[in-house]
């Protein structure tokens, strides 16, 4: 059987006792109709309770298994291969694939020893699959017998199937912790693995990022150089035009949709912002490198400027326009949130609203808006695919935005699509990175979800 | 004395007065200043969102419409070789390719060089003699006659067709025999040109004639299901429990934090934990649907959670205090009265989540939906690319027909985000309660 049937046969099986025992204790109240008590638990609660039994021990052996039957499979079969001594000749993993896809029914191309092994797989996997239908199966028939014992008349039945409800929400909100150590564990897992190969000190400050390892070790220049200042001063380049466009435009269309709009202009210009933030990225990678970058760069030749076809300026500007409306939304939330009064009292002192505004609203929102700069900056850091599609591959190291730079996140992208092996630098480098991102924009977060709290609480 | 004084202050109240006045013009104009910029910055942001999607529009309408060859081709048995009742195999395996051939040699006698006729080749698609293939194969009575069939375009001749090629500029990049080729057919009425339905019936290829966008459409269903099927229930679990059953402790607190964080994490950290637990780790296929649909499910959780989360803060107690109050448990309480209340806010969260990851690239690239895929998936195992990655592998082509393809490609992709929205917007509209 394979996993559907078993988790499908499962639902049959505790529908089934569902019914059974809804009905015998629907039966008792029946006949105990006269001597009622009044804490009377409804009997679809018995049978929740005698379904789940049946039901829920089995599926997390199920999940147990099907954990662990791949990892399994796999060491088995290196095994044989190991005790057989067959050549295997190429990535072990490739080669496990090959052995996977054989078909049976044309036989007579493949090799014979691939076959041999092709033919212990399937034994072993078919062991696997039997002994899994054959343990899950069991299992849930003597739960079953056991929660039919188990649940009488006198058992709490709601108070036990709401507690179980319970713990089945709980684990749903730690799915987030979950993620979060994953993410962790597997970029610092493989960082780890990265700073055995290449110092860690030569990856933070090295300023030279040559990624290419030498097939072969006689190669010409093909020592790989893991330094990674030029993706970092190429990142902090291109946020900073991108910071340059974003905050000042973000910032006057919350003050002017805040202070000045109608709210007819306002419930018309609000959702038109938010389509700038609707818009795939990669929507805007293309209209960078494909309408933006060749504008930049004819208006400079027309300058007499030299400006690259991949330049920071475009992708820059570009993720710009694509942060506005996440500035601006967060700029409005608190200049809405300064108290009216201080509003009114500079108003009554006579001021315009252009100066309480400069000189009493900013002043009063500026923690907020700082927040929100750190949170568009953090943003802007991680945005990866308008850099992918309009920045460059070449790492230099430069602050002019009119040439070509790369960022963190297009050498992620580049050293891990297309096909390698796992396990050379090359890979591992790109999970370092990985972990410099998350680490720093983690920081960024965290400072400024926090400076944005204390601002609220200020004035709350 | 005390005369001096207010005389001093009336004369000094005076000149403020008169300040105050003299400084107004600069200070109403710096106002007006300080609005109009306010206002034009605005309006610099539609600019922006107008020359974008107008560049897209201009460019993709043009991959709507497919430039189609008429030739007659003589499909007789001696020429094929196979008659109408042959067998399909038989039929499959004549050489349409040279039926193609011989039929733009009659159509242009006069060339005869080889370069020449090469030239003449390439007029029609290289995937045009598999689209005859499977044409016959459906009607196999077409064999033994000649037949006037359309045949799709090269892409360069497409473009010609449909006069994106400068023909008069210093820089052509087309032969004269070409252009004369096209003009000579032109004039015989045997260029058409038809909508193009081939694009949506069809998967990748390299040749931007024949691509299409189904398999990515499909993938992108696919994956945002699996996403969807993922995410929805655990997210508005994870809901539930934190606004309705959550004690206040520092766990609590914890998962709060990591559920504002993971919102604000970068969407390209989630294709590496994908990479290195679920493909490395858990042997799950890469490319898959499945694997995608996991990942993006991760990431839009904290998106819905939030949502779900305000949906059901914005229920009033007093729901909960009458439902409490008749005897109901707190479970009954939540599931038969507060989490119907907040189902509208909830859907519209989580249907912005969806188009959030609909439109999400970097984290797929990372677990190989970047690979070039030609096959319609059929499940979610099979190896498939999705629509905004679709977009980004053509956009890296090099021949220019993929770029109003790439174009087209972004245009689906917006229409059906703008759909999604529009449901959201209809939904809130429609159930939208004020307690």
């Amino acid at each position: 059987m394979n996993t559907g049937t078993i988790v499908l046969f499962l639902l049959i099986f505790a529908g089934f006792n569902y019914f059974i025992k809804h009905r015998k204790i629907y039966a008792v109240y029946r006949v105990n109709r006269k001597k009622q008590s009044n804490k009377m638990t409804l009997p679809k609660y018995f049978g929740y309770v005698a379904s789940m039994w049946s039901l829920i021990p089995a599926l997390l052996v199920l999940l147990v298994i099907e954990i662990i039957d791949e990892p399994l499979l796999k060491s088995n079969i290196t095994n044989y291969v190991h005790a057989e001594n067959i050549e295997i000749g190429q990535d072990l993993d490739l080669y496990l694939n090959d052995i996977k896809n054989i078909k049976t029914d044309n036989i007579k191309d493949v090799d014979p020893i691939k076959l041999k092994v092709h033919e212990h797989y399937q034994n072993f996997e078919t062991l696997i699959s039997k002994a899994k239908t054959i343990i899950v199966i069991s299992l849930a028939v003597l739960m079953t017998i056991f929660g039919f014992k188990k649940v009488t008349i006198n058992t709490p039945a709601r108070v036990y199937f709401e507690k179980v409800i319970e713990i089945i929400l709980l684990l749903a909100a730690t799915i987030a912790i979950l993620t979060t150590v994953g993410i962790v564990l597997s970029v610092l897992f493989e960082s780890l693995r990265f700073f055995g190969e290449v110092p860690i000190l030569d990856f933070m400050f090295g300023t030279e990022w040559s990624p290419q390892t030498a097939i072969r070790s006689d190669q010409v220049g093909s020592s790989a150089a893991f330094g990674a200042v030029p993706l970092f001063v190429g990142t902090m380049l291109i946020s900073a035009v991108a910071l340059f466009v974003s905050v000042p435009l973000g910032l006057m269309s919350a003050i002017f949709l805040s202070e000045y709009a109608s709210s007819k202009f306002r419930s018309f210009a609000k959702p038109v912002l938010e389509i700038l933030a609707g818009i795939p990225t990669v929507v805007y990678g293309f209209f960078a490198a494909l309408t933006v970058a060749p504008f930049i760069r004819e208006l400079g030749t027309s300058m007499g400027l030299s400006v690259a076809s991949e330049s920071a300026l475009a992708a820059g500007v570009v993720m710009g326009i694509m942060i506005i409306p996440f500035v601006s939304s967060l700029a409005d939330d608190v200049i809405s949130a300064v108290p009216n009064a201080m509003r009114e009292g500079s108003l009554g002192l006579g001021a315009t609203k252009s100066e309480t505004i400069i000189k009493v609203l900013i002043p009063a929102a500026l923690p907020g808006i700082v927040g929100g700069v750190l949170l568009a900056a953090s943003r802007a850091i991680g945005e990866t695919m308008i850099v992918v599609m309009a920045a460059g591959l070449a790492a230099n190291l430069t602050v002019n935005p009119l040439e070509a730079v790369t960022t963190v996140t297009v050498q992620i992208v580049t050293l891990l699509t297309g096909d390698q092996e796992f396990d050379s630098a090359k890979t591992l480098a790109a999970f370092a990175l990985g972990l410099m991102l998350f680490v720093t924009t983690l920081i960024l977060n965290v400072i400024a979800l926090h400076v944005v709290r204390k601002y609220r609480e200020q004035y709350d | 004395m005390w005369s001096e004084n207010t005389e001093n202050s009336m004369i000094s109240k005076i000149s403020n007065t008169e300040k105050v006045k003299k400084s107004l013009k600069s200070r109403y104009l710096k106002e007006k200043i300080f609005k109009f910029v306010g206002l034009s910055s605005i309006f610099v942001a539609f600019f922006f969102l107008l020359i974008l999607l107008s560049d897209v529009m201009m460019k993709a309408f043009p991959a709507f419409i497919q430039t189609k060859v008429e030739l007659e081709l003589d499909l007789s048995e001696e020429n094929t070789g196979v008659s109408a009742k042959s067998d399909i195999k038989e039929i499959k395996d004549v050489d349409y390719r040279k039926i193609i051939r011989e039929a733009l040699s009659a159509e242009f006698p006069e060339v005869k060089k080889r370069a020449e006729k090469k030239t003449m080749f390439s007029i029609i698609s290289t995937g045009a003699e598999f689209q005859l293939r499977d044409m016959i194969v459906d009607n196999p009575q077409l064999i033994g006659s000649k037949q006037k069939i359309e045949l799709v375009a090269d892409d360069n001749f497409d473009a010609l067709a449909k006069g994106q090629i400068d023909l008069t500029g210093e820089q052509k990049r087309f032969d004269d025999l070409t252009i004369n080729l096209y003009k000579e057919l032109d004039e015989k009425g045997k260029v058409n040109k038809s909508f193009n339905w081939q694009f949506f019936k069809t998967g990748d290829s390299r040749e931007p004639e024949q691509a299409g966008i189904k398999g990515a459409v499909i993938g992108s269903l696919y994956t945002i299901l699996v996403t969807l099927l993922l995410s929805f229930p655990v997210a508005v679990a994870a809901a539930i429990y934190l606004e309705e059953f959550a004690p206040k402790n520092r766990f609590i607190d914890f998962i709060e934090i990591n559920i504002n964080n993971l919102a604000a994490v970068p969407s390209i950290v989630f294709g590496l934990l994908g990479l290195a637990v679920f493909i490395n780790f858990f042997s799950l296929p890469r490319s898959a649907p499945l694997v995608g649909g996991i990942v993006l499910s991760l990431m839009t959780l904290p998106t819905i959670i939030i949502a779900a989360r305000s949906a059901i803060k914005a229920v009033p107690p007093s729901l909960r205090e009458a439902a409490l109050g008749l005897g109901a448990s707190k479970m009954q309480t939540v599931f038969h009265h507060v989490f119907p209340a907040a189902l509208p806010g909830i859907l519209t969260g989580t249907i912005i989540g969806m188009a959030q990851a609909l439109g999400e690239t970097a984290p797929l690239l990372m677990i190989g939906m970047v690979a070039f895929i030609v096959d319609i998936p059929q499940a979610i195992t099979d190896p498939a690319t999705v629509l905004p990655v679709q977009v980004f592998l053509w956009s890296d082509s090099p021949e220019r027909g993929f770029l109003e393809k790439t174009s087209a490609a972004i245009l689906i992709l917006i229409l059906f985000l703008i759909a999604m929205n529009a449901l959201a917007i209809y939904l809130r509209k429609k159930f939208e309660k004020k307690w």
